[in-house]
């Protein structure tokens, strides 16, 4: 009985000196692996213009309906995306969001993304819902900011064109 | 029956009527057989060849003309060598048809595999996607795979506006023709055509402006895929998000029946609004097509200015109320004013609305006068006994039977009619068209007689007369053979508008032509299906506001009453007077149509409204009314159809119900307690009303089969048009149908004919109006005033086309552009596109440029 007593404090001195696993959150953070999937981003091409087309088809896909999404019609003379059609409004709430990636998979331009960061907390359910302003990424390096001026009959296509199946 | 035909599809026997093609025998037995270019409303073109499937016929002996049998005794079946197209067969006796072989499968993969070597393929996008034939034909039969090399799909325009209501994408455009063949065949508005050939062919607009039809919105119903879509919905949503709401115009007095597609949105502050209409099936009344008027009204019920809450006018100031103050101050100031009030209303309102508002004046008010604001047509009690009977339906009308037209032009006032009186003509049926002037529709005429204006009464009656009398006269006289032609037809239907007429002579008129369709003595056209009178009314309730007792001098169900009120025109005497010294107007504005200068001597006006009508801005009270969008109620269409409609959208604002309001007020009056739905109104309808009896809520409701088959999984077949789920409405009977009616007393009415040249208003389809001018993508289609003369006339008025003159109108200055018109008679001028105004007046113009 007594040599069990002395292997259990063993066990407890050798966890005394072994390096601690828990970390220092927020000072320090933990990396994520790279297919982790966070809260959305929503992509820009690197010419600033916005991959989003407003199609509806990750809040279609979406199991947790917690995406909102309303098009408008786009200009040259005001152009957020290519092609005709842009989102005006994009929402997700985060309260409802499963984090399931279906709404990646279904984007047809690849403008959502489920990136690494995980740190979603909220005061009131209101701002648990992430506009699009909240979602959409900054402008490249090179890029211009949305809506654009552009040069007429330039960026008519929504979608980049497909390639031939290999 | 000998005209029965039985075939087998896929090895189910099928007996169909003699002259069905293929692709309708399979689809009345639930087999899909894919279609592009065929459309079940028009002629079939065998353009696409999607519908190919393997055909055999019976082989027959040629000595004997036996059917050859096979060893088990069997029809021995010879099938072509090529695959055949099931839209341009017309079934025969013994045919088979197969469409579930493996031939039938390769080719509608190759016809799927080449419609898409082109396509763009922007579903996402696309406005069609998700009610796509395209789509979910590729889904059903496509191959998967492509041969073809994606580098060389053709890329063209994708933003080409037909106009500024409908829009062509180029590269989606399949090249079926449907939107061609329906302008061309349904509407007879070839605007649209076919240019170049080939990979280059594409859709061109013959007219300015672009697309200029009052249907052009039917063909991005029937367009297979997404390259023509609607200025008021590119891109609006996607049309799985949309819920669909069953309504009634509100406009048309054939009744459409319409589908609300709603969505809560963003932008609209989380409001849900109509993001489009589109048309909801009904055979007998509008088959599947609607214009573009009820099409596009639609952006009124959200417009910013609506009303939202009750205003009262405090130290001359008209200021935000609540309704508990609004209603007890016009209950107080109404109380115990009997014959010193009076009411108008307006036939936008529905059948409850109307109901109420007759028995809050009579009963409540206590006093009989009360009318319709802006009545332009009389005849409602004509209807009402010698109407279009219960059961009918025009599409039924053709070979053998007539049609008569007097004073309307029926493209103008109520294109679905038009629609299908033309349809009727083309079926073989005569018509004959009585006018001042030619119209839209004398080109399918067989009869066709011009009056001068000032004269429609004396040539009906010629008419009436010529049909009575069986002498055979020496001359053949046009108004003779018109009149036994119409006579003697199986079935007749009459329509009488009001072009050019007084009030007196309309009525006049609805009386001669029901003495027409009850010549044949014993045995006469009205009270049998298929047969009877049609008013063209100005809004699809006007015949309810009849119904409902809106007539100084018949209460609810045409009841006689004993002393007749004042009708419109009195009371508007009587407010310049003094006589009548408190006004209740709802929906409708007097002032704003030019029949009341001003408030005159009034001591209280309320308005019941949706928007700051002229009236209203002089009114002490304003109260807040929700359009038909924004609730339940019921209609009837001049073919007396009582249709139901379903709220949309929510309320404006604090905007409320016009019977609630009235039921409110009434309340206070000592009229009982408010009802709790409009149901319940309607029932008090069917008691007051007897030919309402047995209508209720759920029995206006009633559906049942259509053919074709529109809007269900099978969007490919018939476009986009909505299944009517929600009612197909009742008729109610005309009094003609139950016994015999005596003839109508038809006194003479003093008519103007003035001297020189003859001046008439028209109607025209988007004249401007309190909802129309709110539909900002037809404010470029409103109809301009323009002044049409005859060439000699016109070198008389020493003007020419394109000037610029005031028209003397009633005492007012009409401005006008002056237009040509070879087609006018001498003598005769017509002003359309401005603000009625009755009867037949001497034309002056003053000033020209
Ligand atoms: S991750 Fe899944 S649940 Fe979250 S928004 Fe996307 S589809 Fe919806
Ligand atoms: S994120 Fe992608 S799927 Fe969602 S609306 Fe934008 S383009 Fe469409
Ligand atoms: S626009 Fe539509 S309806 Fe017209 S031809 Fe092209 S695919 Fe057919
Ligand atoms: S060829 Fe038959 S549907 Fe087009």
């Amino acid at each position: 009985m007594f040599g069990e007593i002395i292997k259990g404090l063993g066990t407890t001195l050798k966890h005394l000196f072994m390096p601690p696993v828990t970390i220092q959150y927020p000072e320090q953070k933990r990396p994520v692996r790279t297919r982790f999937k966070g809260r959305h981003e929503l992509k820009r091409y690197d010419n600033g213009l916005e991959r989003c087309i407003g199609c509806s088809l990750c809040a279609a896909a979406c199991p947790a309906d917690a995406i909102f999404v309303e098009a408008s019609e786009n200009t040259d003379e005001a152009r957020y995306s290519p092609g005709e059609r842009y989102a005006s409004t994009y929402e997700i709430n985060m309260l409802r969001c499963i984090f399931c990636g279906y709404c990646e998979d279904a984007c047809p331009t690849q403008a959502i993304v489920l990136e690494h960061n995980y740190e979603l907390s909220f005061y009131d359910r209101a701002s648990a819902i992430y506009t699009k302003e909240m979602l959409i990424v900054d402008v490249p390096v090179n890029g211009r900011a949305t809506p654009q001026v552009v040069e007429p009959g330039v960026f008519t296509r929504s979608i980049p064109d497909m390639e031939n199946p290999k | 029956m000998s005209d029965l035909i039985t075939l087998t599809i896929d090895g189910t026997a099928v007996s169909v009527p003699k002259g069905t093609l293929v692709v309708d025998a399979a689809k009345k037995i639930g087999n899909d057989i894919p279609v592009f270019c065929y459309h079940p409303k028009l002629e079939p073109v065998g353009m696409c060849r999607m519908c190919l499937v393997e055909i055999g016929l019976p082989v027959r002996d040629r000595a004997t003309g036996e059917l050859v049998l096979n060893a088990d005794g069997t029809p021995q079946v010879n099938f072509g060598r090529t695959l055949q197209t099931g839209c341009t067969i017309v079934v025969s006796e013994g045919m088979v048809v197969r469409t579930n072989t493996q031939p039938v499968d390769e080719a509608r993969e190759s016809v799927i595999e080449f419609l898409l070597s082109s396509h763009p393929l922007d579903c996402p996008i696309c406005d069609k996607g998700g009610e796509c034939p395209l789509q979910n034909l590729t889904m059903a039969h496509g191959a998967g795979t492509t041969q073809m090399d994606y580098s060389l799909k053709l890329k063209m325009d994708k933003h080409v506006p037909l106009g500024e209501l409908i829009y062509l994408d180029r590269e989606r455009c399949i090249q079926c023709a449907r939107c061609i063949r329906f302008q061309e065949e349904i509407v007879d508005d070839p605007v649209i055509r076919f240019h170049n050939r080939g990979r280059s062919l594409e859709i061109v607009t013959l007219s300015d402006p672009g697309f200029d039809s009052y249907w052009s919105g039917n063909t991005t119903d029937i367009c297979p895929v997404g390259a023509l879509t609607t200025s008021d919905f590119r891109f609006g949503a996607r049309p799985w998000e949309l819920i669909p709401v069953a309504s009634i115009s509100v406009h048309s007095p054939a009744g459409a029946n319409l589908t609300f597609s709603t969505r809560r949105e963003a932008k609209s502050g989380g409001r849900s609004v109509i993001k489009r209409v589109l048309p909801r099936q009904n055979e007998n009344v509008n088959e599947i097509w609607i214009h573009d008027r009820d099409r596009f009204v639609h952006q009124f019920a959200d417009a910013p200015d609506r009303l939202q809450k009750p205003l009262i006018r405090k130290n001359g100031q008209l200021v935000e109320a609540g309704w508990e103050e609004a209603i007890e101050l016009v209950a107080h100031k109404l109380n115990g004013l009997g014959e010193k009030a009076a009411g108008l209303s307006g036939d936008r309102l529905s059948n409850e609305d109307l109901f109420l508002f007759q028995k809050f004046l009579r009963q409540g008010v206590k006093t009989p006068h009360l009318d319709l604001g802006n009545r332009t047509i009389m005849g409602g009690d004509v209807t009402a006994k010698v109407g279009i009977s219960s059961g009918s339906n025009l599409g039924e009308l053709g070979q053998g039977d007539a049609i008569v037209v007097v004073a309307s032009d029926l493209h103008e006032e109520e294109p679905i009619w038009w629609l299908r009186v033309k349809q009727a003509a083309q079926r073989g049926a005569t018509l004959v068209i009585l006018s001042a002037r030619p119209t839209r529709l004398d080109k399918f005429a067989s009869h066709t007689i011009y009056y001068r204006p000032g004269e429609a009464v004396a040539t009906t009656r010629q008419l009436l007369n010529a049909a009575k009398i069986a002498v055979e006269t020496a001359e053949p006289d046009p108004i003779k053979t018109a009149a036994d032609a119409l006579i003697n037809a199986q079935n007749l239907v009459a329509f009488y508008g009001a072009e050019g007429l007084t009030l007196a002579e309309t009525d006049t008129i609805a009386r001669l032509l029901g003495n027409l369709l009850l010549v044949k003595g014993e045995q006469p056209h009205a009270g049998r299906k298929n047969n009877g009178l049609i008013a063209v009314w100005p809004h699809n309730n006007t015949q309810g506001a009849w119904d409902m007792g809106i007539h100084p001098a018949f209460g609810p169900g045409y009841k006689a009453l004993d002393i007749p009120g004042k009708d419109a025109a009195a009371i508007y005497a009587g407010v310049q007077s003094g006589e009548i010294s408190a006004l209740y107007v709802a929906g409708t504005d007097p002032i704003g149509d030019g029949l009341l200068a001003d408030r005159g001597k009034l001591d209280f006006l309320v308005v019941q409204e949706l928007f700051l009508t002229e009236t209203a801005k002089l009114a002490d009270v304003v109260l807040p009314a929700q359009s038909w969008a924004e609730r339940d109620g019921t209609f009837t269409s001049g073919e007396r159809r009582v249709q139901r409609y379903y709220p949309a959208i929510p309320p404006v604002g604090e905007s409320r119900e016009d019977w609630r309001i009235l039921a409110q007020i009434g309340e206070k009056l000592g009229l009982g307690k408010t009802p709790f739905a409009a149901s319940l109104v309607f029932k008090e309808v069917a008691t007051a009303v007897p030919a309402y009896k047995g209508m209720d809520y759920r029995s206006l409701a009633r559906v049942e089969e259509q053919w074709p088959i529109i809007g269900r999984s099978d969007l490919y077949y018939g476009g986009t048009a909505y299944d009517n789920k929600h009612g197909l409405g009742q008729q109610w009977a005309a009094a003609a149908e139950a016994a015999a009616v005596e003839s109508f007393d038809t006194a003479d009415t003093p008519t103007n004919q003035p001297d020189g040249i003859r001046l008439i208003r028209a109607a025209a389809l988007f004249t401007p109006g309190t909802l129309i001018n709110h539909a900002e993508v037809l404010a470029e289609r409103l109809a301009k005033p323009t002044l049409w003369v005859n060439e000699a006339d016109a070198s008389h008025l020493q003007v020419a086309d394109g000037y610029v003159v005031n028209v003397a109108v009633n005492g007012r200055a009409v401005p006008a552009i002056v237009q040509m018109n070879g087609k006018l008679l001498k003598g005769t001028a017509v002003l359309r596109g401005v603000p009625y105004f009755p009867g037949v007046v001497q034309l002056e113009v003053i000033g020209n440029r």
